[in-house]
């Protein structure tokens, strides 16, 4: 039965192996590689989502007090530098609230023409790589309403929001034909520092997606220790039952 | 004598429930003296451990409907709110999605168990019976779950799926309203299928488990030589080649659920999604009725039959095709009728059947959950066709068929399927389809007329009157 049984399991291994479905865009995307243990990482990521991004995205599915502990920030440090959502009273939300903006889908609809997504699960939706090339990929297009376009999301309906750090890239066609984007007004940042904020965005947002994340693997070593344990145990434990068995 | 005291209490206690209730005698019946065959190997793991996932996702599902609202407004955010808010609610929402896909990868390797050494022939035909329905429910079960998270995947998944009644002539577009309870997927939708999938069918599953057990244990069970150990038993009435399930199949049970459970955990710890094949990256979010998303593929363990709908056509059609391949396993056991159970003892011929069937399946699963492309969809006709050839040839293998019947049957149904790709060829697909037609004519050559040109190839072997160790 040896063939079967090795036929079964490599066909089953091919299945589970085969290359993931490729989601999104037609321009091959830029690998980043994030470390969401990385806590500093993680809170300039927090302090850039929260001065460029929360004005229109929200998090609606996560709470300051969460991002707060696993980022290792006090309490008033989460109300001062990540909170600036008030409630109808004009007061800022506590640290327990949802992390949701006040920007109204009707309101953003009107402003955008489609209300700015909600970015709790985005790069489980898309992926890391997708959001560490989007961001790096607005290029200047007069023939958008706002002047700007992206080349992993065409017609993208947002602004470029980190104008001010990274500059203004234009669509360059080099000799051999291969459209490439070029800086032609820096902003505050060099190219790799933006990159380096980028990515810090990146590992912040893919944090937000699953906060679990920085549980579930440390976790996960133990139980398999355990298991690994259990099984040794369990094995000894049948061969001495099965002694008699001939 | 403190110790004596207590055994006699223990005793007495247990003679007074037996005196009410036959508990000693179900011990007895079902574990302590329920002869087992001593040669079981890997296979025989999965029975066990199909019980032991149907408990996981039962307890995690309780506890999960604890936390969950079946509202349209309130599904998606109340998934994301045990995954974060939830004491341990990630690692409970974790387990129960991946013992979605275990309890398929456990069933399918438990069903083929099955037809590798004929556990389904006689007597054990309504044990393979209440199995299939097992399956069914369970993918009824799957199915209506995989709504709850209100993800764009749940409801486009659903969508598809739901709408495929709607191809029934006459009744289909009223069915669909019928079952959706409104005229899209909708909160009504999502309430039904959660009743249905927190309560109704687990009912079912469960009774019908009981059914599987209680006929299993009825004759007993099959081993990897098919021999019947009840035949061979000694001045006792215990079979001499059998041992008591507990404690001998319970400590080695034990070994398979530690294994089992390394490699459940090591998903559910390192790799939750499995790379979008368990969690399907679409359903991080919400549900929207008004888009579409690019590519809509079912979970994994319903791509097989998913490429047999897509291999037909015509819509009604493949959808009957797609149930007629899951309705054909109820009658494998008066497919196969040939007295040899065990694959060991079965010609090659029918082992180069099974293999390819095996095959079979899962490129048929791997091509469902791929975009159409003309290469895909020829191979995914090609296989849908060798799917159903595979019951054919079971029937067919009953017995050593004569040379002019074989070389007949072989003519007849290549000429069938000939016919049929003669009217749909084009200049174009000319070469994919004619190229392609060679897949299920050798399938068909080496597993009819082979035989008869090498008799050795189409003949079983003498089975032994004892297990082998």
């Amino acid at each position: 039965m040896k063939p079967s049984i090795l036929l079964f399991l490599l066909a089953v291994v091919t299945l589970v192996t085969s290359s993931v479905q490729a989601a999104g865009p037609s321009v091959s995307l830029d690998s980043v590689k994030v470390d969401v243990d990385d806590r500093i990482s993680l809170q300039r990521g927090a302090r850039l989502f929260a001065n460029y991004c929360m004005g229109c995205h929200s998090l609606e599915y996560m709470r300051y007090n969460r991002v707060g502990r696993d980022l290792g920030l006090t309490e008033n440090q989460v109300i001062e530098s990540l909170i600036f959502t008030t409630d109808e009273d004009g007061e800022l939300v506590n640290p327990g609230s949802l992390m949701s903006n006040a920007m109204t889908p009707a309101y953003g609809d009107e402003a955008f023409g489609r209300a700015p997504p909600d970015l709790t699960l985005l790069t489980r939706v898309r992926s890391e790589d997708w959001l560490y090339t989007f961001l790096r990929s607005f290029y200047r297009d007069e023939s958008r309403p706002l002047g700007v376009n992206n080349a992993v999301f065409e017609n993208v309906g947002m602004p470029h929001p980190l104008w001010e750090l990274q500059g203004w890239q234009e669509k360059r066609e080099d000799a051999d034909g291969a459209v490439r984007l070029q800086v032609v007004e820096p902003g505050t940042m060099s190219g790799p520092e933006y990159d380096r904020a980028i990515r810090d965005l990146v590992a912040f947002l893919s944090y937000m997606a699953e906060p679990t994340q920085l549980d579930r693997q440390r976790i996960g070593i133990f139980a398999m220790l355990f298991l690994l344990i259990f099984v040794v145990l369990a094995y000894l434990l049948k061969k001495e039952y099965w002694k008699d068995v001939h | 004598m403190a110790g004596n005291s207590a055994e006699k209490i223990q005793g007495g206690l247990l003679g007074w429930v037996d005196a009410r209730f036959p508990l000693s005698q179900l011990w007895n019946d079902h574990l302590a003296r329920y002869y087992t065959p001593k040669n079981f190997n890997f296979w025989y793991y999965f029975g066990s451990l199909a019980l032991l996932v149907l408990v996981l996702q039962i307890v995690t599902g309780i506890f999960l409907t604890m936390f969950y609202k079946p509202d349209a407004e309130l599904a998606f955010a109340s998934v994301e709110y045990i995954m974060r808010d939830v004491e341990w609610g990630w690692l409970i929402r974790y387990m129960h999605s991946t013992g979605a896909s275990f309890f398929f990868i456990v069933v399918y390797l438990h069903m083929f168990r099955a037809l590798l050494y004929g556990s389904y022939k006689r007597p054990r035909e309504l044990i393979w019976v209440f199995g299939v329905l097992i399956y069914v429910v369970l993918m009824a079960i799957a199915f209506m779950g995989y709504l709850l998270p209100w993800g764009q995947m749940s409801y486009w998944g659903a969508q598809v799926i739901v709408n495929l009644f709607a191809t029934i002539p006459y009744i289909g577009p009223e069915l669909v309203t019928w079952i959706r309870g409104d005229f899209l997927i909708s909160d009504a939708t999502l309430n039904r299928f959660f009743a249905l999938h927190v309560i109704a069918l687990p009912l079912v599953l469960l009774l019908l488990v009981v059914a599987h057990i209680i006929a299993l244990h009825e004759v007993g069970s099959n081993n990897p030589d098919g021999v019947e150990i009840k035949k061979n038993k000694d001045e006792n009435g215990v079979p001499v080649d059998g041992i008591p399930f507990h404690p001998y199949y319970t400590v080695k049970d034990l070994v398979g659920v530690g294994v089992f459970f390394i490699a459940f955990f090591a998903v559910v710890f390192f790799a939750p999604e499995m790379g979008g094949y368990f969690l399907e990256h679409a359903n991080f979010e919400p549900a929207d009725p008004l888009a579409t998303p690019e590519h809509i593929a079912p979970v994994w363990y319903f791509t097989s039959f998913y490429t047999v709908l897509r291999a037909v056509p015509d819509p009604f059609l493949g959808v009957v095709a797609m149930g007629a391949a899951v309705v054909i396993l109820f009658f494998v056991p008066w497919l196969d009728r040939n007295p040899v159970k065990s694959v060991r003892y079965r010609s090659l011929a029918h082992r180069i059947n099974l293999g390819v069937f095996a095959v079979t399946f899962i490129v048929l699963g791997y091509l469902g959950a791929q975009p159409v492309t003309a290469f895909f969809s020829e191979l995914g006709i090609r296989l849908s066709t060798m799917y159903f050839l595979f019951f054919w040839l079971l029937w067919f293998h009953s017995r050593e068929r004569s040379a002019v019947f074989s070389l007949l049957s072989f003519a007849v149904i290549v000429a069938l399927y000939t016919v049929y790709d003669l009217m749909r060829v084009g200049a174009a697909n000319e070469t994919l389809v004619m190229g392609m037609w060679l897949l299920p004519t050798a399938y068909l050559l080496v597993t009819m007329v082979v035989p008869v040109l090498s008799r050795s190839l189409g003949r079983d072997r003498p089975v032994p009157e004892r297990v082998t160790a």
